[in-house]
This record gives structure tokens, sequence and C-alpha cells, in this order.
């Protein structure tokens, strides 16, 4: 395997799933969920009571590129006053190297 | 299916909720009974379950509760004046038991509970079941204990399909003393939390189911304080732009459980409903001025 191929394959993708209180990038931070595949995090339910950011705004400048966003939907027809999953959620990556 | 007919258990009224404390239940999908179970008692349920962890976990679900565990410590517990105040409160007299479950967790357990909403999704928007959390011993944060999220309730979800959510902004770690209760709606979200200490960990949950209308059920004495709209009003911090969503299922859930179909606040629900036909009616009874509170 040469050199360059040992690099490409110590890289691995890091999702940062945001979930934001309006449909707005910049609006705040709901609630957070985060799966490193390089191992070197682990986030579990209940280990922090602060977002990582205060919006998806935020994390952006800090590097992480958003690769989804929920679309914002109709409402239908008999759902207008029920509620259910966090309504606001964005996919984030990192590309991170297992190494070092 | 038919059942017995037993007389209501005779409850104290100074043991049933107030009209606040239920209004606080509508908000936030549970209240917290710090030390109610006297400390002797909790060492005595915590010794059983030790000895017994599967403590007959299956019993017959829909058995009147009244039948269940007659002659034991943990009916002791749930027995309790200040306890049977509380579910007679919620569901009324006579509660069907649903099912219940002794969570051990041993120590060291470091893996915690993904979120879920316990059972299936249940489409009901006004009866609802109680989970009652009893935790025997002190639990202090390295203990685990239970993560709750405060005003999830209404959320319709698929029981653990919410196991992608890591933190939300509001969760509430259950760090308590021995003999503390939690009494939540049956649809609350919540996850056991990993157990960091050395000492084994246990937090007995039942379930009950009404057999009533839950209707003006407490001690209504101060149902027309003006505190209880406030408290129902009361805005949680991971419900951004849906959270007037949220407060007009508080109102509707608060209709029904005093039976006044005329209660509003802040005018959400009064101004959708002002259909033609009804203006008339609606100020002559006077409620655009009493907020719904008819004489």
């Amino acid at each position: 395997m040469s050199k360059n191929n040992t690099a490409v394959s110590s890289l691995r993708q890091k999702i940062l799933i945001l979930y934001s209180g309006g449909s707005a990038l910049d609006s705040k931070i709901v609630a957070w969920s985060l799966f490193d595949a390089t191992e070197k995090e682990k986030m579990i339910t209940g280990d922090s009571d602060v977002p990582p950011y205060e919006s998806v705004f935020d994390a952006m400048k800090d590097g992480w590129r958003v690769i989804q966003i929920s679309p914002i939907q109709s409402i239908h027809p008999g759902t207008e006053y029920s509620t259910g999953y966090l309504k606001f959620e964005h996919v984030l990556e990192k590309i991170a190297s297992t190494d070092g | 299916m038919s059942w017995k007919k037993l007389p209501p258990p005779m409850v104290n009224k100074k043991y049933l909720l107030t009209s606040k404390q239920m209004a606080s239940f509508v908000n936030k999908g549970f209240l917290r009974f710090d030390k109610i179970i006297p400390k002797k008692l909790c060492d005595e349920a915590f010794r059983e379950l030790k000895r017994n962890p599967d403590h007959k976990w299956w019993l017959t679900n829909g058995k009147p509760f009244s039948e269940i565990w007659t002659d034991s410590v943990i009916g002791k517990v749930f027995r309790h004046p200040k306890v049977e105040g509380i579910i007679q409160s919620l569901v009324g007299p006579n509660p069907r038991y649903d099912h219940h479950f002794p969570h051990r967790i041993e120590p060291g357990k470091l893996e915690p509970q993904n979120w879920h909403a316990d059972s299936i999704i249940d489409t009901r928007t006004k009866h609802f079941d109680i989970q009652l959390f009893f935790f025997p011993q002190d639990t202090p944060r390295e203990m685990g204990g239970t993560l709750i999220l405060p005003g999830s309730h209404f959320r319709r979800v698929q029981e653990s399909e919410i196991s992608r959510y890591h933190n939300i902004v509001g969760q509430l770690p259950i760090v308590c003393k021995a003999g503390t209760l939690f009494v939540t709606h049956h649809n609350i979200w919540h996850c056991a939390q990993p157990n960091r200490s050395r000492k084994l960990r246990f937090m007995f949950k039942l379930r009950l189911n009404p057999t009533v209308r839950q209707i003006n059920l407490w001690n209504t004495d101060d149902l027309s304080d003006p505190e209880i709209e406030n408290v129902l009003m009361k805005s949680h911090p991971w419900t951004g732009v849906e959270e007037r969503i949220e407060q007009v299922l508080r109102i509707k859930l608060w209709r029904f459980l005093t039976d006044n179909q005329h209660f509003d606040s802040r005018y959400w629900l009064t101004r959708i409903e002002n259909e033609p036909t009804t203006i008339f009616e609606y100020q002559q009874s006077g409620v655009y001025e009493n907020k719904g509170k008819l004489n």
C-alpha cells in the first residue's frame, strides 16, 4: 500500500447532528448528537447540558460541512396541533484522521 | 371483560394534589415528591429488591391495582397515604395495574439507555396513564438516575425512534434522596443513565391506568388561582417555534381535566374558534372577560 493510500485509509467521518429551534441556520440549538468514526470522541445521552455550538451557522464557521437540512414541511390537515420528533434536523460532517 | 366493583379507597383530602400541582403536571409531564416514602420503608424495599431482583415483574396486566401486592413491602410503598392521594388525583380511585419493572443498574455500568417513550405510539389526547418512578436509595448524579425531558409528554413518537438524540436542552437528570417519587405522564421521554458509582442502583417503575374519566379528581379548592395559567404556559427551552403548539395542547388537556371547554390562555384557542355561530354564546357567557372561568 502506498504512503498516500495509508493516509486516506486513516480518514473517517465525524457526524454532528444539530437540532435547532427554528428553520433558520442561525437559530438556537435545542438538541445535539455526535457519532465519531475515529472513535476519539464518544457522546452518550445526558453527558452534556450545553450545546457544542449556539447555532448551525456557528458550527459551519468552525469547519463543519452541512450535508443535510430538514425541509420546511407543509402541515397536513388534521395534524396542525400535534407535535412529534424534533423538527429541524441538520446533519454536519468533518473528515478526521484516526492517527495522532 | 368485567371488573370487580370495589369501593373507592378513602383518601384524606389533605393528600390530594392541588390544582397548581395538576397544572404543573400538564406543563411538565411529571411531578416530583422528594423523600415522600419514609427511610425505613425504603431500606426494607431495597433489601427486598436486592433479595428478589425480578420481583415477580410479570403480573396480570389490567388487574385492579387494589389486588396487587396486598402483602408485600412494595405494596406498602405504593399504598402510603400520600402516594394514594397522588394516584387518586391523577387516575382516580381503583386504577388498573398495567405493569411494573424493577430497574437494576449494576455498579460500573457505563452504557446509558437511549432516549425513548415507553410502550408504543399512543394517540390518546385526553386520558393518560401514569408511571411512578420510585428511588429507594440516595441517587447522586454519579449513580445515574433517570434522565427525563420536561414537557415531552405531548410528543407523538414511536418508542426508541428518538434514540438518535444524545442531549436536549432542558433535560433533567433525576438526582434525589432515598424515598423520592417521580410521577410521570405515560408518554414522557426518558432514559436510564450510567452508574459510575460502586453501589448497586434500583429504580422501581409502576404503570397504572385510569378506570374513570380524569376530571376534577384532585383537590380543586384552588382552581381559580390566577397563578395556574402561568404554571400551564411556562415555556420549555427545547421546543423552539413549536412552543405555541405545545401551549395549545396544554390548554386542551386542562379544558378536559377541569371539564371547562371555555378555558383559554393568551387567546390562542378562542381566536381560532371564533366562528360567527359561537360569538353570541361566548358574549352571553362572559368568557372573554373571565378567561373561561364561568360563574
